[in-house]
């Protein structure tokens, strides 16, 4: 298990005032989130084997007739660039968000009609609305560009 | 440069870091400063143990965007917003002012995070 002290105290978080009666209530980063399955980037913390494992069990609504919608299928991306194809999960995002969160004003629903730019991503846009702020970082490039494509041709001799 | 000082450098870069910041956290500072409040600072990551996103996201009605949520506590007392569950019921009522205005004064609205990019430019 991973120590608490891999956590900044809110005290020296530099967003907390270290002054605020609050500190002596609010529940430590540490506390919180050593227990969990560790990653190696952002919050330390494997947010999907922490969901699926059961350690944290997050509630999916509050009002008894909101909808709770579950895709299953993973759509492929940047299949013409020079980066490995992007195998994007529907399934390990519907079990966080509604489909209203990205559809259809981040990302159209027909396939093809997106253009994805990292360039946007890196800026907060797109993906990076979400990745590098309160999921995976940017820097993770691989857990995206996961997909080799086939390999290239062999030149004849 | 000394070597003493090349030495500390070198040990600097190479020491895996100790302190690694959660990141995620929202500091909404609208009008906390004026109002002589500490700015509200949101975590995420303790929010998302409890409640997955869809719930502040798609139910409450936060936008994915920090400073784009116009949030008067005028609604958190009428139960929207934060208020659908800090009503004293699911959580601390409003108030409890000290317990979310506990930001640094002066801190701009925006989210903090400490990863390898310093989080998307436009934060």
């Amino acid at each position: 298990m991973a120590s608490a002290a891999q956590w900044t105290p809110l005290a020296r978080d530099n967003v907390h005032d270290p002054a605020s009666p609050a500190l002596r209530m609010l529940q430590e980063p540490g506390q919180a989130l050593a227990p969990l399955p560790r990653d190696t980037a952002g919050n330390q913390v494997d947010w999907m084997r922490a969901l699926n494992e059961g350690k944290i069990a997050p509630r999916a609504k509050l009002n008894a007739d909101a909808p709770v919608r579950l895709r299953e299928d993973d759509i492929l991306l940047n299949l013409r660039g020079g980066t490995p194809i992007v195998r994007f999960p529907h399934r390990s995002h519907t079990q966080w968000l509604d489909c209203s969160n990205c559809h259809e004003h981040i990302f159209k629903s027909k396939i093809g009609a997106n253009r994805l730019s990292m360039l946007a991503i890196l800026q907060g846009e797109q993906c990076g609305v979400c990745h590098g702020a309160v999921s995976f970082p940017l820097t993770e490039c691989a857990r995206c560009h996961n997909t080799p494509r086939s390999p290239a041709p062999r030149v004849a001799k | 440069m000394s070597p003493w000082r090349g030495l500390i450098l070198a040990a600097a870069l190479a020491a895996p870091s100790s302190l690694l910041a959660e990141y995620g956290d929202v500091v909404i500072n609208q009008r906390s400063d004026a109002a002589g409040e500490r700015p509200v600072v949101f975590p995420h990551w303790f929010h998302r143990i409890r409640f997955q996103c869809r719930v502040c996201h798609h139910e409450l009605g936060f936008k994915m965007r920090a400073g784009s949520n116009d949030v008067l506590m005028a609604d958190i007392a009428e139960g929207k917003f934060c208020g659908m569950c800090h009503n004293d019921e699911i959580a601390w009522g409003a108030e409890r002012c000290d317990l979310c205005h506990s930001g640094k004064p002066g801190l701009p609205s925006r989210i903090y995070g400490g990863h390898q990019t310093s989080g998307p430019g436009r934060w």
